[in-house]
């Protein structure tokens, strides 16, 4: 009768499972992925001719090099999908104001390890689907507007790690999103003044270097700060050696805090959440 | 008769004075009356439930009835574990866990149906949301291959299993959905309202399949529907809630011969019924050209010889007799309570 197997690694397999659904599910929106790819190129290379302009105007009062400029733009438009803001699942947030949610709930399943699975592997998806396509073309338009490699193997693996750790705090923030929606039952406003400040603080508008400098060394040590902002100027050399580590594990830190807060928030709203509906 | 659980636990269900209190925002309709709103909210409390107590053996099947807003989903949501009863000594154990405090535990006990939602993916085929149950509830292979079969022919979804969701008829998700709260082998099922907006020949299926499941597996059934063919068909035990309070437990036979006292003959009939004129046992309710009701104490006469008076006193052209239905009792019982 006992058809249930509790050891640990079949407890993971759960996640695992929802990740690959979601992940493959996500692959099939080729269209829309083709149309992204097609606006986030022009897009690219719309601000990289802006930068440009501003660096020729005046080289020296420029934070960074334009070539780590450049590759910042083009890889901030092929990892859009890991690291925006407004990407949010709008299933769960109809499952929380309609009450299907009500399903969720009856799974042996943690729900908030569930809906960041569900995040995670959406941002995945996309990102897969777009980020070749922007790199390719990027890095055949001639320099300086173009993209290069990163400057060094650590900088690569660096930058591959901090940006797996972006993506994790990304989603950690937008989880957020969800948990206010118990709370408030309507996101459009939440949403609203998050993508609004995330956009701005976590250099998603403009690279941190570029704020004043007071203001760029306070957001440095934001969570918003641990998502595109490190694994970006990591490639390029603006952040390198000891200091990948430091921002590694800045991202880390953030990382447990952000979970810790979201899961003990997410408690609190299911405590005094009403099923909506029937 | 009932079972002893594990030893020392009586009952698989007990609840004892269980409330859940909900706020609810008012206000009047009108623009004046929603900017006051925005400065001050009225709030109401709504006791959805009302010190509720019950408890249900194992293998029990109950149906649990009463009209919109009793109270019954809120019930249902509490045993699920989903939704937190007010915390004023009431107290719920279901095989032996508190369903809001050992949710993750408590649900891979448990299987739900609710008749107005969909735990399937939409897009994709049946048999991959069963693939993802069967993760989710971490199934040993062989017993959910076992299930799968067992459950494919008992509902004969094995046509369907590889049809996307968004093609299958209401009839034939709904047998997909009962399916998918059974592959992990629940010991108990809750459902809730099964049968909404299914035909006669899908509603007979879910009705055996519910019956045989009880037999077969000795699943406590929690049922609660509208549909009193449902009731009369699975459930020997009912119970009515009403405002939230439980109003009546007790078998529905029991029930039925409590209220059987009284029937109600309508006749539509040419001639002319003189009240005066009935016998003993028969009085006129309702009195019209044409039309006529009346009610019968069966403690003084049986309806068929009711029915044998009355056509001798004029022409019946067309009768109902109401009052025997599991229907009308559940009316009676509604007027009796007042709810």
């Amino acid at each position: 009768m006992n058809a249930v197997n509790t050891s640990p690694k079949s407890a993971i397999r759960k996640y695992a499972t929802y990740f690959r659904i979601r992940f493959t599910s996500g692959l099939q929106y080729r269209a829309a992925a083709a149309a992204g790819v097609a606006t986030q190129f022009a897009w690219g290379f719309l601000t990289v001719l802006l930068y440009k302009a501003f660096w020729e105007a005046d080289p020296a009062s420029f934070p960074m090099g334009i070539a780590q400029v450049t590759s910042y733009m083009w890889l901030r438009q092929a990892f859009l999908a890991l690291f925006n803001s407004w990407t949010v699942d709008n299933t769960i947030l109809s499952d929380i104001t309609g009450g299907n949610i009500a399903y969720e709930l009856v799974r042996p399943m943690n729900l908030y390890a569930l809906w960041f699975t569900r995040n995670i592997s959406m941002r995945a998806a996309n990102a897969t689907l777009r980020f070749l396509p922007i790199l390719i073309v990027a890095s055949l338009v001639p320099a300086p507007w173009g993209m290069h490699l990163p400057v060094s193997v650590p900088a690569a693996l660096g930058f591959l790690l901090t940006m797996f750790l972006g993506a994790l705090v990304t989603c950690a923030i937008v989880m957020f999103i969800y948990i206010f929606t118990f709370f408030t039952m309507q996101p459009m406003g939440v949403r609203m003044v998050f993508n609004a400040v995330t956009d701005f603080c976590s250099g998603n508008l403009v690279p941190l270097p570029f704020f004043p400098p007071a203001m760029a060394a306070f957001l440095e040590y934001t969570p918003f700060a641990a998502m595109q902002n490190i694994p970006f100027r990591i490639y390029s050399g603006h952040i390198a050696g000891w200091d990948i580590l430091r921002c590694a594990g800045l991202q880390v830190f953030w990382l447990i805090v952000l979970v810790m807060l979201g899961s003990l928030l997410m408690k609190k709203a299911l405590k005094r959440a009403v099923i909506q509906g029937g | 008769m009932r079972e002893i659980k594990r030893g020392y636990f009586l009952f698989m269900i007990e609840l004892h004075h269980i409330s859940k209190t909900f706020r609810v925002a008012r206000r009047n309709a009108g623009m004046r009356e929603a900017v006051k709103a925005l400065l001050c909210r009225e709030y109401t409390e709504i006791r959805a439930l009302d010190d509720v107590s019950f408890t249900i053996a194992d293998g029990e099947m109950v149906g649990y009835i009463g009209p919109n807003g009793a109270g019954k989903s809120s019930t249902i949501k509490i045993m699920s574990g989903i939704l937190h009863p007010n915390m004023d000594g009431g107290t719920c154990e279901i095989d032996g866990l508190v369903p809001w405090k050992n949710r993750k535990e408590h649900v891979k006990n448990i299987g739900v149906v609710f008749g107005q939602r969909s735990q399937l993916w939409w897009d994709v085929p049946v048999l991959d949301s069963y693939e993802l149950i069967r993760d989710i509830y971490q199934i040993d292979a062989p017993v959910y291959r076992r299930n799968l079969e067992e459950l494919t022919q008992c509902l004969q979804i094995g046509e369907i299993l590889r049809t996307p969701v968004r093609q299958l008829s209401l009839g034939q998700r709904m047998r997909c959905e009962i399916g998918a709260s059974l592959l992990h082998d629940p010991k108990i099922l809750f459902l809730d309202e099964p049968t909404i907006g299914l035909d006669a020949v899908s509603k007979i299926a879910v009705r055996d399949f519910i019956r045989r499941r009880n037999r077969e597996h000795g699943t406590t059934v929690i049922l609660t529907t509208h549909d009193m063919q449902d009731i009369e068909a699975l459930t020997e035990r009912i119970l009515l809630i009403g405002k939230g309070r439980i109003l009546l437990d007790g078998s529905l036979s029991e029930l039925k011969s409590r209220h059987s006292g009284v029937r109600k003959i309508t006749v539509s009939h040419s001639g002319s019924v003189v009240p005066e004129t009935l016998p003993a046992g028969i009085v006129c309710t309702e009195n019209q050209p044409g039309q006529a009701a009346f009610a019968v104490d069966t403690a003084v006469l049986g309806v068929s010889e009711a029915i044998g008076m009355l056509s001798g006193l004029f022409e019946i052209t067309d009768l109902s007799v109401a009052g025997a239905t599991a229907e009308e009792l559940v009316v009676s019982l509604y007027e009796e309570f007042a709810i």
